[in-house]
């Protein structure tokens, strides 16, 4: 067969860092292409490319044998080339038809709208994907998984050949992502070619036919997924073999929980979570993005507070409301979204490291000493090896792995009894995010309690002595890590 | 390591990050200065005489605290990320409250020292309700959510309003003669407004760039979200910004009280336009979490110099309110081209 | 039909009609032709100032410099037509109004679209500028004496009746707000550039990956509003008889208030062109009819202050509840 999209010895640099070096991908028509790599390995440059966003440096790309030096975005549109970003690109503030027409009219040049012809487009965008959404409904009111099936309705509408998904299940149920699923073997039967990019292992075995992988920006290998087997995939993502190595608490279980969660349960998100933590627990949790997991950690950190049952700290009942309580409390959170929730981008890595520990470094008239933030700056950074030369810069300039080390030193700074994780190695480099890890048991020795958030399996089973598996709101197994091991 | 080449090297890297340093903390700061120094080196050669005398200075120390009490009143509201467009009503609602107290309430043959404590009642009463109005635009911003602009576009109608529903339009004359000279008088040679204007600098640096509410402030004005997820009170945080701005623009408008001897609603409106540019002018970012109390002290001197400048130079208001609006532009575009090369650098 | 409940379009118009039938009840001259009249005239320059603040705020943005545009192209026109010294026909001082606010409202798009500069701080400086420029380099004093053919149409109106007070009328340069505000409405419903201000204010990132230029868009807005803002300035003179460029100054805050008031929102993408009017219909009777009421007219500014705060007050808490309830993960 004839590759659809042929990409060769694609390069591109931004500023002396090289995204791209010599890449090549082809993809097939009719075919579930897979995009894997770790975060930054230059997936996303890579669309950009195909997209017409990103000129390359050098390379070629060939589509249906017609050659192009580079793209230009309405090229690439035209060549039925279409991408659904992460965020799904849509206007809350616009209804559902508008959001499905506006587009495909502006690329028929039209100056004016027809609402009536928007209508139809909308209906038949719906009809394509077989989902039935209110079309006068304005996009700010649907759930996310409706607004995903919007951006995909809408990349169809323009005669795509080929549509590229950005890692389309960030944000999608278990439910939700089956569905996804059926839409995409849908598309295949239509002889649309879809380019998946993820970095979820569960999902590029379950959807995709082939992958081709990248790693800092090369090519590492194009394999049938047949062909694969989870540990050599890893293999290829990470450049490194899993080691076997696990995590056991050193401590003996007959001591008090630190904390101790009792049918804990926050209406319409989680309900009935049963769980302790010992000193020395790094407790997993896993369970897709909308299993609660976030939403239990952030009601056990106070964002919004759980209103069933109760919460045990050291044996005491507590009620925690906001995040200073729980700060007080001595329980801290890392969110998933560090760069805007973990850190303030547009202040210094000095302040980023400060702020939640400012009142201990205090002199008279509650007056910020100086001496006292250089000498806890200058230890952190050093504790945690963050490659940070001027603290005084904003924390913006730093690469994933500094950053998530810095939101750490912020809280470890306060020295919590309980730390909570939520996917703190994404975006993060390989060194980094073993360095975290090692940060991460290093606490856990000492007697801190950890919950550790994750969908990378291999992570959790590297670094837990427990794993929690969440779904729909409820916990549905707590396992020891071998039990768990054996049950998988 | 025991090689002195590296020793060498280490010492080039602290030298370099002084000066990096150096460029990070008051990079901003050096600019106005020097365009501070011009613009007084530029009036002072253009008119020597006029403009170095005495009684120039004098009217320059005189005019530019309420500016800068508004201004500082201003910053507060914008490094929380927001802004206060109630400045001046709050300010003139604070000096008809006391104005209102010192009026009608102090009997006619008081003595001298319970005139004095009226007087000072009534000065708590203004600051008090300088603190409430804050307090109510806090509230409505970082509880009821809506936004600073429109919760202040509001209350700036509101407390007019109530301004004018107090006066019914009309402006409050008739006060003890003791405050205007209290206004025009000077202490140890220095002009009281002045003194008034130096200590709540004072203040203001030390609860913006001293103390840890400062720091939390600029957090939070930052990124509300991040700062809630690393455990501060944002909502306190924010609230308290309002009152503290409500505050200063209550001590200038007892300051306008004193420099008029009157009190009315709808006094010194222009002020709210210049104290926006002031602030941005003295570096406050308009989008939240940066101010420095020095970069509005120059921004306001500098303003003041050119306006009271132009004015020697017999120029029309107008023209000054051109100058302003250049003055602003070119600094916006200064601080534009000026990031751009410090993002390049690092 | 509920989701026009949920309309701040919807609670103006009531909160409208009530207070109309309130006053009504009080007081019958609130219904005499006369008021009406009177409240249409004081709405005509307003009305124009409304449509182009919309257009701003719906596309994220906001614009204070457009009354200090107005005053701007007022004077200019009027100079320019009365140096000139010949007669020309009136639609030519339309013409020169509309371009000198086209130029002015350009200035600000430079440093708005092309520079990115914040739009509030950039249109206060400009405001300055304008204002301080035109009465600094052209002239600060006033012209009495306006075109004959500017005159003229002052004295053109429609709709004119003779009462007891004499003969009154509706200005003709009425039929220019109309006709804006029909343009206005139809470009925000029917053109792809209105949809896609729309689009810009509600996400500028995925406007610019849908095609829509940002730059382009932006211009244009703030060209617009300069336009009307000088067409706006040419019929203050007319209606007034002559040129004060101190009489626009200072009204922006108002303005932007009842737009507000109407729906759209400080963040962009949101509001329309009905809305806006109705609220600002709705200031316009609380400033030339709370008097009606025997309520003394210093009190306007108090209600109208707290109007804005219990509007935008009462729809920050329904978007609030509604953010709540979204996406649970559990049903029950």
């Amino acid at each position: 067969m004839e590759p659809l999209i042929e990409m060769k010895e694609i390069s591109k640099n931004f500023g002396g860092v090289k995204a791209l070096e010599n890449v090549n991908l082809t993809i097939y028509p009719g075919e579930v292409h897979c995009l894997a790599g770790e975060n930054g390995c230059g997936k996303s440059t890579l669309i950009k490319v195909l997209s017409g966003v990103h000129t390359p440096d050098h390379g070629e790309i060939f589509i249906n044998k017609k050659r192009y030096k580079r793209l230009h975005t309405q090229e690439s549109i035209q060549e039925g080339i279409q991408v659904i970003y992460q965020d799904f690109s849509v206007f809350p503030n616009l209804t559902v038809k508008e959001n499905l027409a506006m587009g495909y009219e502006m690329s028929n040049n039209k100056k004016l709208v027809n609402w009536k012809l928007f209508e139809k487009i909308a209906k038949q965008a719906l009809e394509t994907i077989d989902v039935d959404i209110d079309i006068n409904e304005k996009v700010e009111n649907l759930s996310v998984a409706d607004k995903q099936l919007i951006a995909i309705a809408r990349s169809l509408l323009f005669n795509a050949r080929l549509i590229v998904m950005d890692e389309p299940t960030t944000a999608l149920t278990d439910k939700e992502v089956q569905s996804l699923f059926n839409v995409i073997s849908n598309l295949k039967r239509k002889g649309i070619s879809i380019l998946f990019v993820s970095h979820k292992l569960e999902e590029i075995f379950t959807i995709a036919e082939r992958a081709t992988i990248l790693r800092n920006g090369k090519n590492v290998t194009e394999q049938l997924i047949s062909e694969l087997d989870t540990n050599q995939l890893i293999y290829h993502m990470t450049g490194r073999e899993i080691k076997e190595t696990t995590y056991e608490s050193e401590f003996n279980e007959n001591q008090k929980p630190l904390l101790k969660l009792k049918n804990f349960g926050l209406k319409y998100m989680f309900a009935d979570v049963n769980l302790e933590i010992y000193p020395g627990d790094i407790v997993g949790v896993t369970g897709t993005l909308g299993s609660g997991r976030t939403e239990l950690a952030e009601a056990i950190f106070g964002i919004a507070a759980s209103d069933s049952g109760t919460m045990e700290i050291n044996g005491e009942e507590a009620k925690i409301k906001n995040p200073r309580q729980a700060v007080k409390r001595k329980i801290v959170y890392v969110p998933e979204d560090r760069l805007t929730k973990g850190l303030i981008l547009e202040q210094s890595i000095e302040r980023n490291i400060i702020i939640s520990t400012v009142e201990n470094l205090l002199k008279k008239f509650r007056l910020i000493s100086d001496n006292k933030v250089k000498n806890s700056v200058d230890y952190w950074i050093k504790n945690l090896g963050i490659v940070a030369k001027f603290p005084k810069r904003n924390v913006s300039v730093l690469s994933g792995g500094n950053q998530q080390k810095v939101v750490l030193s912020k809280w470890l700074a306060s020295e919590p009894d309980i730390l909570i994780l939520n996917s703190p190695t994404v975006g993060v480099d390989i060194g980094s995010k073993e360095e975290i890890h090692e940060v991460i048991k290093e606490q856990a020795r000492k007697g801190m309690g950890v919950i550790l958030i994750s969908d990378d399996i291999p992570e959790l089973k590297q670094n837990c002595n427990k794993i929690v598996t969440m779904d729909k709101g409820k916990v549905i197994s707590i396992d020891h890590i071998s039990e768990y091991a054996m049950s998988r | 390591m025991s090689n002195p080449l590296h020793v060498n090297e280490d010492k080039k890297q602290g030298r370099f990050n002084l000066n990096k340093d150096f460029i990070d903390k008051y990079g901003d700061l050096t600019l106005l200065f020097f365009i501070m120094i011009s613009v007084f080196a530029i009036m002072a050669i253009i008119n020597p005489n006029v403009f170095l005398s005495q009684g120039m200075m004098l009217s320059i120390a005189n005019q530019f605290p309420i500016l800068g009490l508004l201004t500082l009143a201003m910053m507060f509201a914008m490094v929380s990320g927001g802004i206060d467009l109630s400045v001046v009503s709050t300010a003139n609602l604070s000096a008809i409250m006391a104005s209102i107290i010192m009026v009608q309430y102090i009997p006619a043959d008081a003595s001298a020292g319970v005139t004095t404590l009226y007087i000072l009642l009534s000065i708590v009463c203004a600051l008090l309700v300088g603190c409430v109005a804050g307090l109510f635009n806090g509230i409505l911003v970082s509880v009821v959510g809506i936004p600073a602009i429109i919760v202040t576009l509001g209350t700036m109608q509101l407390y007019m309003g109530i301004a004018l529903v107090l006066t019914k339009g009309k402006s409050i004359v008739g006060l003890p003669t003791i405050v205007s000279e209290v206004g025009a008088g000077t202490l140890f040679g220095i002009p009281f407004p002045l003194i008034i204007f130096i200590m709540f600098v004072i203040f203001s640096y030390f609860v913006l760039n001293l103390r840890d509410y400062g720091l939390k402030l600029q957090m939070t004005g930052s990124n509300p979200t991040a700062s809630k997820f690393s455990g501060i009170n944002v909502t306190s945080i924010t609230i308290k910004a309002y009152v503290i701005s409500g505050l200063l623009a209550a001590v200038a408008g007892l300051l306008m009280t004193a420099a008029t001897n009157a009190a009315k609603a709808d006094f010194g409106t222009t002020y709210l336009l210049q104290a926006i540019l002031v602030a941005v002018m003295g570096g406050v970012n308009p989008y939240g979490g940066r101010g420095k109390v020095a970069g509005v002290v120059m921004a306001v001197i500098t303003m003041q110099i050119l306006s009271s400048g132009l004015g020697m130079l017999q120029v029309s208001n107008f023209f000054k309110d051109f100058m302003w609006g250049t003055v602003l532009i070119i600094v916006l575009l200064a601080n534009l081209f000026y990031n751009k090369k410090i993002s390049k650098l690092s | 039909m509920k989701r026009i409940l949920k309309t701040n379009e919807f609670y103006i118009t009531i909160v409208l009609v009530l207070l109309i039938f309130y006053i009504g009840s009080q007081n019958s001259t609130f219904f005499s032709i006369n008021n009406w009249f009177d409240l249409i005239r004081s709405g005509i320059v307003p009305g124009i100032f409304v449509i182009g603040t919309l257009l701003v705020l719906i596309s994220g943005g906001i614009d204070v410099s457009f009354p200090a545009i107005a005053a701007f192209s007022m004077y200019t026109t009027t100079s320019i037509i009365t140096s000139l010294d010949f007669d020309v026909p009136v639609i030519f001082a339309f013409v020169i109004g509309a371009l000198i606010g086209l130029f002015l409202g350009f200035i600000n798009s430079i440093f708005i679209a092309f520079l990115k500069l914040p739009t509030l701080i950039v249109t206060l400086g400009t405001a300055s500028i304008y204002s301080g420029f035109l009465l600094t380099f052209i002239d600060d004093g006033q012209i009495t004496r306006l075109p004959e053919a500017m005159t003229n149409l002052s004295k053109t109106r429609i709709f004119e009746i003779t009462t007891d007070y004499g003969t009154i009328g509706i200005p003709v340069v009425f039929l220019i707000t109309v006709a804006i505000a029909v343009l206005g409405w139809f470009l925000l419903k029917y053109t792809m550039i209105g949809r896609s201000i729309y689009a810009l204010g509600g996400d500028e990132v995925s406007a610019e990956r849908m095609g829509i230029s940002s730059v382009k868009i932006k211009v244009f807005v703030y060209c617009f509003v300069g336009t009307l803002a000088g067409i706006a300035g040419v019929i203050h003179t007319i209606m007034t008889r002559n040129s004060n460029a101190s009489d626009l100054l200072g009204g922006e805050l108002l303005i932007i208030a009842a737009v507000v008031l109407g729906g759209a929102r400080i963040t962009g993408g949101h509001g329309t062109i009905y809305g806006s009017l109705i609220a600002l219909l709705l200031i316009l009777i609380i400033q030339n009819s709370l008097i009606l009421l025997g309520i003394p007219s210093y009190w306007q500014r108090f209600v109208i202050g707290a109007l804005i705060l219990i509007g935008t007050g009462l729809s920050a808490i329904q978007v609030k509840r509604s953010l709540e309830k979204r996406n649970p993960i559990m049903t029950e």
